[in-house]
């Protein structure tokens, strides 16, 4: 009795997830069908089944150059994550193996800085950027995207080095570890998951961020978001060329996110449960 | 081995010097099927100015409305050629924002620029920026749908009419809305209509000192006479449409009628995309007897920032853009339907140009009916047609757009929007120190 309805429950949790991931996954799902439609196909109401048409990949390829934006997406998403980790791993140390009685409050100041509204901040971070020469660059828009990211690589990181013992880096200074050795070779070789999932968590945003990367670029360092954000039309029905350019803008990060969800599962979810 | 290293050499250095040179201008604009045609076309441009390279920033409208803001108001300089509106032009050149169009060549023949647009882009006479496309508002209805209402679409239509020939073209049925017209809140949408609409009605948005009119009668007739129209005749789910859902309710057949953006006529006239493309009609914009039509007008126009460094590179760009050159390369590419509309006399005395655009003349008509220095039936102190052309109109304008697509979704009542929106008006005007 007890097995059968374990066995049910499991049965509908089962379907339950299921259904959630299908509604989650839809629009996404649906974007891609409408990109292997004609326009005029796009247009007439609901289906699922496309003609399979190439042109509007075609046509967006043709009228915008995917690859650069591309090129600029995996430098910006790739280069902020490995300045974040380069701030955050001393900064999460210091708070995790040697905190104070403010650390808390450090922490919680960082987090409430990403309650904030971007558009506030617009006009000063515009003109930090203008006298900086740092508009449509490559390493401004990286140190921006590290800044935005950073509270959370802070509070993730934390998080996963304050699971570790601190006996183990005692014994590591016992054995005579300078504080570079102890941080390179015992902290962070134990830290890998957490760092990996960490890393991957924050490309994933910074592929995503849409904000920033439109406000702060034109031609050079423009990045997906401001290729999609091309496609958008005020007069004209453009929805399988709009599709098209969103399907190949996620479709690198939705590719790496499927082979790494182990890793993000297990990363998002560490220590949730004690 | 020698001989060819320093042949090597020395077309590296020449494409250096080459590359040193040229000057490379950068132009943000909007994805509108003219400018990425436009983009498409610009080997004409470089093949016969070489020392000037083109970078296109295209964005969404209110994201390149935003940026092109930000980045004038800083003077950051991240372009040299912007694609702006004629709501922006005048308060831009009066803060000297941008530079006067004065150098745009001998064989650009200015005068040309039909006057009604021309006096949209222009403040103390001078030219601030080069209308690309024009547009003005009209009525676009099915002429087979007509017929079977028993009804025969004057060229002037009055609202009454609209109203009579929606309620007898409805067919809920057979999925046909009478009339479809935008709902979608914003400025520049549901506002752009209601404004020009309100001009036929008698309504203005501000009396002589400022003072916001949304609690006389005028307005009041305007939206009942709208919400009431849409409600009986118009599409499900009215309040979240704008241009593109209406445009697509067309093109399927599931509108009678529908008044909106001249440049709209060459979407629903092309076989492609239309599966009504033969059967529609044109009229001018409604009107109440009063003097004043409900249709607008606007250009996108290509305007030069004060801060760029490259002001001679980047005319010599707008003046290729906006001349009768290209209109002509225009047409002999893609054919004279496809020539940006609504800037230039000499198009529509083109007999190639009429008889591939049947919609040419009333939308000319139509531009020329729209007067945004006399907008309205009583005297206004702003100029435009369907907004009013002062800084705080693209905040002040959505606010009281959300009001009303509320009410016209029946989330509340005529009555209660107009009052929250006089409530709104005279706040912001109050605010920005026009009311003392």
């Amino acid at each position: 009795m007890a097995r059968s309805v374990t066995t049910q429950h499991k049965t509908i949790a089962t379907a339950a997830a299921w259904i959630v991931a299908l509604l989650i996954f839809f629009p996404i799902l649906y974007t891609i069908i409408t990109s292997f439609k004609s326009e005029q196909e796009a247009i007439q109401g609901f289906s699922m089944i496309p003609s399979g048409t190439m042109e509007s990949y075609a046509e967006v390829q043709a009228q915008s150059g995917y690859f650069k934006f591309f090129l600029n997406s995996v430098l910006l998403s790739v280069g902020s994550t490995i300045l974040a980790l380069l701030v955050a791993i001393p900064a999460a140390w210091s708070m995790a193996f040697s905190p104070t009685k403010r650390t808390k409050d450090i922490l919680m100041w960082m987090l409430s800085t990403k309650m904030m509204p971007a558009v506030a901040v617009l006009f000063p971070i515009y003109l930090i950027f203008r006298d900086a020469g740092l508009l449509d660059s490559r390493i401004g828009l990286m140190i921006m995207l590290m800044l935005i990211n950073l509270p959370i690589v802070v509070w993730m990181l934390y998080t996963y080095f304050r699971e570790i013992p601190g006996e183990i880096l005692e014994a590591a200074r016992m054995d005579g570890a300078s504080l570079w050795n102890e941080i390179v070779y015992v902290l962070t070789p134990m830290a890998v998951p957490g760092i990996a999932s960490t890393m991957l968590l924050n490309i994933i945003l910074a592929w995503n961020e849409a904000f920033w990367t439109i406000r702060l670029t034109t031609t050079e360092a423009a990045p997906l978001t401001a290729f999609i954000s091309s496609f958008s039309s005020p007069q004209g029905l453009f929805w399988a060329k709009l599709s098209a350019a969103s399907t190949l803008a996620i479709a690198p990060i939705l590719i790496m996110g499927w082979f790494s969800q182990k890793q993000l599962v297990r990363g998002l979810t560490f220590g949730a449960v004690k | 081995m020698k001989l060819r290293t320093l042949t090597l050499g020395l077309l590296s250095a020449s494409a250096l010097a080459f590359a040193a040179h040229a000057e490379s201008i950068t132009i943000a604009t909007v994805n509108n099927g003219d400018m990425v045609r436009m983009q498409k076309l610009t080997d004409d441009f470089t093949k016969a100015n070489p020392d000037i390279t083109l970078n296109w920033v295209t964005l969404e409208e209110n994201v390149l409305r935003e940026r092109v803001t930000t980045d004038i108001a800083t003077k950051g300089g991240q372009y040299d050629v912007m694609t702006i509106g004629t709501y922006e032009v005048p308060i831009w050149a009066k803060q000297s924002w941008l530079l006067p169009l004065d150098k745009l060549g001998d064989d650009y023949d200015a005068k040309d620029i039909i006057p009604a647009i021309a006096g949209g882009l222009s403040v103390d006479g001078k030219l601030y920026a080069a209308p690309f496309y024009g547009e003005s508002s009209f009525v676009m209805y099915r002429k087979d749908l007509m017929d079977k209402a028993g009804l025969k679409m004057p060229d002037a239509p009055t609202w009454d009419f609209i109203k009579q020939a929606a309620d007898k073209m409805t067919d809920r049925a057979n999925g046909v809305n009478g009339v479809c017209l935008r709902g979608k809140a914003g400025w520049g949408e549901n506002m752009a209509f209601l404004t020009a609409m309100s001009n036929s009605f008698g309504a203005r948005w501000f009396d002589e000192n400022w003072k916001p009119q949304f609690d006389q009668p005028e307005w009041k007739k305007t939206l009942q006479f709208y919400v009431d129209l849409m409600k009986a005749d118009g599409p499900e789910g009215a309040s979240s449409n704008g241009f593109n859902e209406n445009l697509a309710l067309f093109q399927q057949g599931k509108c009678g009628m529908w008044i909106d953006a001249t440049v709209a006529a060459s979407f629903v006239s092309d076989p492609k995309n239309s599966t009504v493309a033969d059967k529609v009609g044109y009229a001018l914009a409604p009107d109440n007897g009063l003097g004043k039509r409900g249709n607008w007008l606007w250009a996108w126009s290509l305007a030069i920032p004060a801060g760029t460094q490259k002001a001679d590179a980047a005319e010599k760009f707008v003046s290729w853009a906006t001349s009768k050159h290209y209109a002509e390369l225009v047409a002999s590419k893609e054919g004279w339907a496809n020539v940006p509309p609504g800037t230039r006399s000499s198009l529509y005395a083109n007999a190639d140009y009429q008889k591939a655009a049947p919609f040419a003349k009333m939308t000319l008509d139509s531009i020329n009916a729209a007067d945004p220095t006399h907008p309205t039936v009583k005297p206004v102190p702003y100029v435009g047609v369907q907004f009013v052309a002062i800084p705080e109109f693209q905040g002040l304008g959505t606010t009281v757009g959300q009001l009303f697509s509320a009410a016209l979704a029946g989330q509340s009542s005529v009555d209660d929007a107009l009052k929250q929106a006089q409530d709104a008006a005279t706040a912001a005007m109050t605010e920005g120190g026009y009311i003392k």
